[in-house]
């Protein structure tokens, strides 16, 4: 497509491996495996290849971006390509030395995730028992180096109590920004949307604590919002557009338009393994399927909105409606949008659903003990 | 709010914030955590200069006379611009009691 911008932004997944067992993890439910990850040399070639196309952000991500053991090789390499690096981790795997390992690298940035502001909570989300503790003891290592530091707080039905205290908790930390994001459902969030799906009281109570927040906290912490999906009226701006800004590289080498693209069965994805990078963006079929507006049909195709949120997000449409092209339901224009908010109210209301944990396996991990 | 920032402020780039030459667009772009700002030639005039020592005041009368404007012009210029990257926490002042310890 002629009018196709370079991309601003690449999220890559250095591995799927992770010692946390998240119920709403955003992988896909079949991990890549271990012996499949590309390695030091072939990440180090695709950041080069990123920043020639114009890629000026690099989201270090997984699973946990520090199971992998050249993860400070991997830094410098993206520092030499010219890229701002951003760790997004769970702390997990993280020591004194390798955070100052990280920062000779050139590390800019690191978003640390908060699964609950107690360690009875966060452990009990995480599956792993002993990570809050550990995590309390690598954003204290984060702040005596100097990183800047985000917060990403998930949130949903069980610890959306606990919002309050994560905007404290920022604040005591040195964070300069926070991410108060509502679980969106995918991967392996679909399984737990009874246990894990807000309540519209809930949802609207977290929206009035952030619009405080902001305002009381205007020039000292910066609070990003992403509210409740199924319970808005209007689709979020997924990825900014599909193929439009951001891209995202699985441990394998597989180029995706978005993270939970695979959940589409008809679409295909290149490899970096066969391609390059600049034919996969600006060629591929899977960027090219939803790209800008062609695509829609109405409600999206006549709608004055339509360049502003892209008819909402392709997987979302997809897993609720079965068509990827559809309107996403939580717009309230979508024929499926009065099914899906009962359907919020109905998963909200299951008050005796058990979270699912995933482990390697898929499988449900043990439950860490009250 | 905080109003805008006043002449005798010293700002500074915080760490995780930089300006990079954009060399696939064009132009320059300020670099910060999950986000990127393309900078407009004032924009990057401005950010060029700050050096975490001088005030806003000598940043902009050494533009003033690099481009033979108006200083005053160039500071309501860029006011909103720099109170936008402030609240962003883009950009920070530098306080008296860091630059106590930084002397």
């Amino acid at each position: 497509m002629s009018d196709t911008r370079p991309p601003i932004a690449m999220l890559a997944e250095l591995t799927h491996r992770c010692p946390l067992s998240c119920p709403y993890c955003s992988n896909p439910l079949e991990l890549t495996r271990q012996d499949s990850e590309l390695n030091t040399e072939a990440w180090a070639g695709i950041f080069r290849q990123a920043a020639d196309l114009g890629v000026l952000q690099l989201h270090l991500s997984g699973g946990e971006p520090a199971s992998r053991r050249d993860l400070e090789a991997l830094v410098a390499a993206a520092r030499d390509a010219g890229l701002y690096t951003n760790l997004i981790t769970s702390g997990i795997g993280l020591s004194e030395r390798r955070l100052r390992a990280l920062d000779a690298a050139g590390l800019d940035h690191i978003q640390l995730s908060l699964q609950g502001t107690t360690p009875e909570m966060a452990d009990e989300i995480g599956g792993y028992r002993g990570g809050y503790k550990r995590k309390m003891q690598v954003a204290q290592w984060i702040g005596e180096i100097g990183f800047p530091l985000t917060l990403n707080a998930v949130l949903h039905r069980r610890n959306l109590h606990q919002l309050p205290r994560a905007l404290e908790m920022a604040v005591e930390m040195g964070a300069r920004r926070i991410e108060v994001a509502t679980v969106q459902f995918h991967g392996w969030a679909l399984k737990n949307r009874d246990a894990l799906m807000p309540t519209r009281v809930q949802a609207q109570e977290a929206t009035r604590l952030v619009e405080a927040a902001r305002a009381r906290l205007k020039d000292v912490l910066v609070i990003d919002y992403v509210p409740a999906d199924y319970h808005s009226d209007v689709p979020k701006r997924c990825m900014g557009g599909w193929g439009s800004t951001g891209l995202n590289v699985t441990p394998e080498g597989l180029v995706l338009p978005c993270h939970a693209a695979q959940t589409i069965p008809h679409l295909t994805f290149d490899s970096l393994r066969d391609r390059s990078l600049k034919e996969i963006w600006y060629e591929g079929a899977a960027f090219n399927a939803y790209r800008g507006t062609e695509w829609m049909r109405d409600p999206c195709k006549s709608c004055a909105r339509k360049t502003v949120d892209f008819g909402g997000c392709r997987c979302q449409a997809m897993a609720l409606t079965g068509d990827a092209s559809a309107t996403d339901p939580v717009c309230h224009h979508s024929p499926d949008h009065a099914a899906l908010q009962s359907r919020a109210e109905a998963h909200a209301a299951s008050e005796e659903a058990a979270l699912v944990y995933r482990d390697a396996a898929g499988s449900a991990a043990p439950v860490p003990a009250e | 709010m905080r109003g805008a920032m006043r002449g005798e402020e010293i700002p500074v780039l915080p760490r995780g914030v930089r300006l990079h030459q954009d060399r696939v667009r064009g132009g320059w772009v300020l670099l910060a955590p999950e986000r990127t700002v393309a900078l407009d030639q004032v924009g990057h005039a401005i950010l060029s200069e700050v050096d975490g020592k001088r005030s806003l005041s000598e940043i902009t009368a050494a533009l003033a006379e690099a481009y033979n404007a108006p200083q005053d012009q160039i500071m309501q210029d860029s006011a909103g611009f720099l109170a936008a990257l402030r609240s962003k926490r883009f950009l920070e002042v530098v306080t008296e009691v860091t630059a106590e310890v930084a002397t």
